[in-house]
């Protein structure tokens, strides 16, 4: 009935704005305004170009002034700072082209309205003019290209060799974190032997699984280059972690990975923020579901000494009865976790035959 | 050959005496209105005429727009009160609001929704579409499109998968959830996301017809313009609208069949059991037994559709407010050549950037370099577009009619829209951009809104010769600064947000402290975007309401060069009712010095405007 009620209201204010519409139109009419093309809203409306510039303009560098110290995440990595410089020199650079070519515009569309009379220039075109603003841009560009471009390759080449490795999984909705333990070896893991209890997959049957460790939150050292291998089980999702400014994909199938290094503790940044509850976060980027605004992964900025302290206490997944249960039924089932062959082992790990750091790196952090 | 063509001395300027140098042979004059008593079905519904298709693109565009612009409503709502209780729309949506909650499943739908429905069904055939099909046989001298049948197949298989994309909307199961872009595995497994079952399959299916739909109307536009220009319409006399429509065709005709490749490959991995994007997945208690597949490849092939695809929404809407500027500034357009250039510059790059939507998916770095590299160097063309119509204003007589105010808003939204472009085209600003809201204002300033703004100063500037009366342009003065003002209320806060981070396809950001920080603005956001939604009610009105009882227009009311103003005010079968004119001139012949009018049309010779003909063109007077 409300309804009803409110779509009845609705169609008889289209029906009273229609006919004042109408009452407007035949009045103009009557009057004689209607027909002259060009007279007063030609200037207002010319008028209203110059106000939206400067209200507009005022109230763009006003908000955005208000919003500055809620739009910049905390930076806690190396590269962070260098992106971050990165970043607002070419947001300076794109706002001084901003600022002139809009103004630009809506000076000119005020300046040169209509005047009775007057002749438009003719102006078809100017080579010179028209070379340079095709450089001037070119070389802007180049400039920038070659900054991203330096950027990029550092970020992405390969990491450090004494760097902490672990791995992230994703998968519908939420993170799996793995440990290489104590060989400081990632095991082999296979997408079939996955089920409830070993949801990583784990391959007893190779060597380096046994002292693998899983957590439930990320724990990295402040300080050290930490590797970060990733990847899915299921469907595309994302590492995200944006005070690290770290991106990449976890893609089923092909392992990816992203190395960085953490440069404030958690302890640290609480501090430095004001706020006791403050966490680093790893949310997932890439639509993955229903869940996909939920998954989410607490990230741990450790001292050095307490990052060791907090690796030496965790359980190997050897331990771990379920675990180890599950893999035997599932080893019978499939017939696969029996010796891990060696195609296994590169597809499970990405990259086979690589160095890992020694535990010696570990222990002298 | 004596011509008798009154050259444009008694008018005064005003509406109505506006000079229209009629065609040389009078008494053909009903040569071509011999279709006027067709059944109303071939002339209103299987119409062969190139203008009738084009006003049936416009129109279930313009539906398509209503629908999609609801959706973004929609979810705007869920993101801007994510607390409140949206038990007022059960009506509306059924069992998709638990509780007074959205479902999350539905969220995802609504915003899958809204991008295929604005990119495709209203940017892509809705403007293109409409103006390519109008346009062309108008502007280049030809009665019709190469082939009218084709193109009524053109517009009746995006008819056709208007239809079904439509129908999946009111499935059980919800219409296609996995985004716009459609990436497997989720798209490609119905057990990860209840879109990807029967939604997905109408979504691809959907594609299939509209591609096709696509491909008819491209080559359609493109053999018009090659083989079917008047005597005299040599290509550097064409208007930049034909060369932006005809430069948009051949992009959609070399990208839209990798699509076509992509979504049959999708099928395939659905339907059939191949592998080739799916590998390793354990989904639903069970693994799976593709093996080998990448989801990466799939982008690969999906972008190199969806870059060409932005150029193909913004590029139309470049060449009419190229010549929306021209026309009421008053003034040629400024580097007619550089205009054309950069136009064929960014169709040439608009294919070798596509992997800049992929930096952080894993691709090699190395591919990120190159791809970093070309991306930027489209600012170069882009920059010149955009100087070149700043010095088409400089020293005008600008007359601020709505398409004019329309395509004044287009060059601000293009620049604010493509200088962020600069940002996130760096490959390493882009690993904290790539899928925050900072990309979702990026695209929505100068693909969305910016083609929007092209489409609207389209409608009330051909509309006059689309149906024979003029829009109200008061009502279009407000719709244009409701609008503009809208927009930018929408879209500029929305950089803050993503330059915190937030994550684009966020049903709510409740559940991470790193983005908790912007629940009022994203409250002013949600707010200005539906205030603007419903600022377009006023252009619905204004349109229907013309199109019956708007004033009367006459052959040209806007004092315009091109060729489509030289016909009767309703053109009928044929557009010309007796000879089709010949061209002698480019199409901005503005306020010439020494002519006695401010404009003088293409089919004017030389040897007619002695007074104003330049050195050079007084040889081409003989």
């Amino acid at each position: 009935m409300t309804t009803l009620t409110i779509l009845l209201v609705l169609a008889l204010l289209l029906v009273v704005f229609g006919l004042l519409f109408r009452i407007q139109i035949l009045t103009a009419i009557f009057s004689g305004s209607y027909v002259k093309q060009i007279g007063t809203s030609n200037r207002i409306n010319a008028l209203l170009m110059l106000v939206f510039m400067v209200v507009g303009g005022i109230a763009f560098f006003w908000s955005f002034a208000d919003n500055f110290s809620k739009m910049n995440p905390p930076i806690a990595s190396v590269h962070g700072h260098a992106m971050e410089r990165m970043f607002w020199t070419t947001m300076i650079v794109i706002g001084i082209a901003f600022v002139i070519t809009q103004a630009l515009l809506f000076i000119y569309s005020y300046k040169y309205q209509h005047q009775e009379g007057r002749r438009a220039y003719f102006f078809s075109h100017n080579n010179k003019i028209e070379v340079i603003w095709t450089i001037i841009p070119a070389i802007v560009m180049a400039a920038l290209i070659f900054a991203g471009w330096k950027a990029w390759t550092r970020i992405t080449g390969p990491a450090p060799k004494d760097a902490i490795v672990l791995e992230v999984m994703g998968k519908q909705f939420n993170w799996l974190v793995r440990y290489p333990g104590r060989d400081m070896k990632l095991g082999v893991v296979n997408y079939r032997l996955i089920d409830a209890a070993n949801d990583f997959g784990f391959d007893l049957s190779d060597k380096a699984a046994g002292d693998d460790f899983v957590a439930s939150e990320i724990h990295v050292p402040k300080g050290h280059p930490v590797l970060i291998k990733i990847r899915s089980r299921d469907v595309l999702h994302a590492v995200y972690m944006p005070q690290f400014r770290v991106q990449m994909y976890a893609v089923p199938g092909m392992p990816t990975r992203f190395w960085f290094t953490p440069t404030t503790t958690t302890d640290e940044m609480r501090a430095k923020l004001g706020n006791p509850n403050f966490k680093y976060e790893l949310a997932c980027n890439q639509i993955c579901g229903k869940g996909h605004f939920a998954m989410k992964l607490n990230i741990v900025v450790d001292e050095p000494d307490d990052y060791v302290a907090w690796f030496a206490a965790q359980t190997p997944i050897s331990k771990n009865a379920d675990l180890m249960a599950s893999f035997k039924q599932m080893s019978k089932q499939t017939g696969l976790g029996k010796g891990g062959s060696q195609d296994a082992k590169e597809a499970a790990t990405g990259e086979a035959g690589e160095t890992v750091a020694p535990l010696a790196a570990q222990a002298s952090l | 050959m004596a011509t008798s063509i009154p050259v444009s001395s008694q008018s005064q300027g005003g509406v109505g005496t506006a000079p229209v140098p009629h065609t040389e042979h009078d008494d053909h004059l009903h040569e071509h209105d011999d279709h006027h008593d067709q059944h109303w079905m071939w002339k209103y519904v299987f119409s062969q005429d190139h203008k009738m298709i084009a006003r049936q693109f416009l129109i279930t565009g313009m539906i398509w727009a209503i629908i999609g612009g609801a959706l973004s409503s929609l979810f705007r709502l869920q993101l801007g009160w994510p607390e409140a209780t949206l038990d007022w729309l059960k009506p509306v949506l059924g069992k998709w609001i638990e509780g007074g909650k959205l479902d999350p499943e539905f969220y995802l739908a609504l915003v899958t929704m809204h991008g295929t429905i604005m990119v495709f069904f209203v940017l892509t055939a809705g403007l293109s579409g409409t103006f390519s099909n109008f346009l062309i046989p108008l502007q280049v001298g030809a009665r019709d499109m190469a082939s009218g049948f084709m193109n009524m197949l053109s517009y009746w298989f995006f008819f056709v998968s208007s239809i079904i994309m439509f129908a999946s909307l009111f499935l059980e199961t919800g219409p296609a959830a996995s985004g716009w872009t459609i990436y497997p595995p989720l798209s490609a497994l119905p057990q990860a996301i209840s879109g990807s079952g029967m939604g997905m399959t109408m979504w691809l299916v959907s594609m299939v017809f509209f591609i096709v739909s696509q491909l008819l109307g491209g080559v359609n536009y493109v053999t018009t313009v090659i083989n079917m220009r008047t005597r005299g319409m040599s290509m550097s006399k064409l208007p930049l609208t034909i060369w932006a429509f005809f430069l948009t065709a051949i992009l959609g005709i070399l990208s839209f069949p990798v699509l076509f490749a992509a979504a049959l490959l999708l099928v395939f991995d659905r339907s059939f059991g191949t592998s080739f994007f799916l590998s390793d997945i354990y989904i639903a208690g069970q693994a799976l037994h593709n093996q080998g597949g990448s989801p990466v490849l799939f982008q690969h092939l999906f972008w190199f559709l969806g870059h060409p695809e932005v150029y193909i929404v913004i590029m139309p809407a470049m060449g009419m407010v190229s010549e929306i500027l021209a026309t009421n500034a008053r003034k040629p357009i400024f580097g007619y050549r550089a205009m054309i250039g950069s136009l064929i510059g960014i169709s040439l790059l608009s294919f070798v950037v596509w992997a800049h939507h992929m930096f952080v998916t894993g691709m090699n770095p190395f591919l990120g370099s190159v791809f970093m590299f070309l991306t930027l160097i489209i600012a170069v063309p882009s920059g010149v577009k955009v100087f070149n119509w700043l010095a088409t204003l400089w020293r005008g007589n600008i007359r601020f009619t709505a398409a004019m105010l329309f395509s004044i808003g287009f060059v601000s939204l293009f620049i604010s829209g493509g200088l962020t472009g600069i940002i996130l085209g760096n490959a390493t600003l882009d690993i904290q951009m790539h899928n925050t809201y900072f990309v979702v204002a990026h695209f929505h300033l100068v693909m969305g809104s910016s083609a929007f703004f092209g489409l609207f100063a389209g409608v009330y500037h051909w509309f006059p010769k689309m149906f024979g009366r003029m829009m109200d342009e008061k009502l279009g003065y407000i719709h244009f600064w409701l609008t503009f003002a809208g927009v930018y209320l929408v879209f500029m806060p929305m950089h803050y947000v993503g330059i915190a981070g937030f994550p684009r396809r966020y049903y709510s950001w409740t559940g991470f402290d790193a983005f908790s920080q912007f629940a009022d603005l994203n409250k002013f956001i949600s707010a200005a975007a539906i205030l603007a939604f419903f600022a377009q009610f006023v252009f619905i009105f204004n349109f229907f309401y013309s199109i019956f009882r708007g004033r009367r227009a006459t052959e040209n009311p806007w004092n315009s060069t091109t060729l489509e103003w030289t016909t009767p005010i309703v053109p009928g079968h044929g557009n010309w009712p007796g000879e089709i004119p010949a061209v002698y001139r480019w199409p901005y012949d503005y306020s010439k010095p020494g002519a006695e009018e401010d404009f003088i049309p293409q089919n004017v010779p030389y040897s007619q405007t002695p007074s104003s003909n330049l050195p050079y063109e007084r040889e081409l007077a003989e």
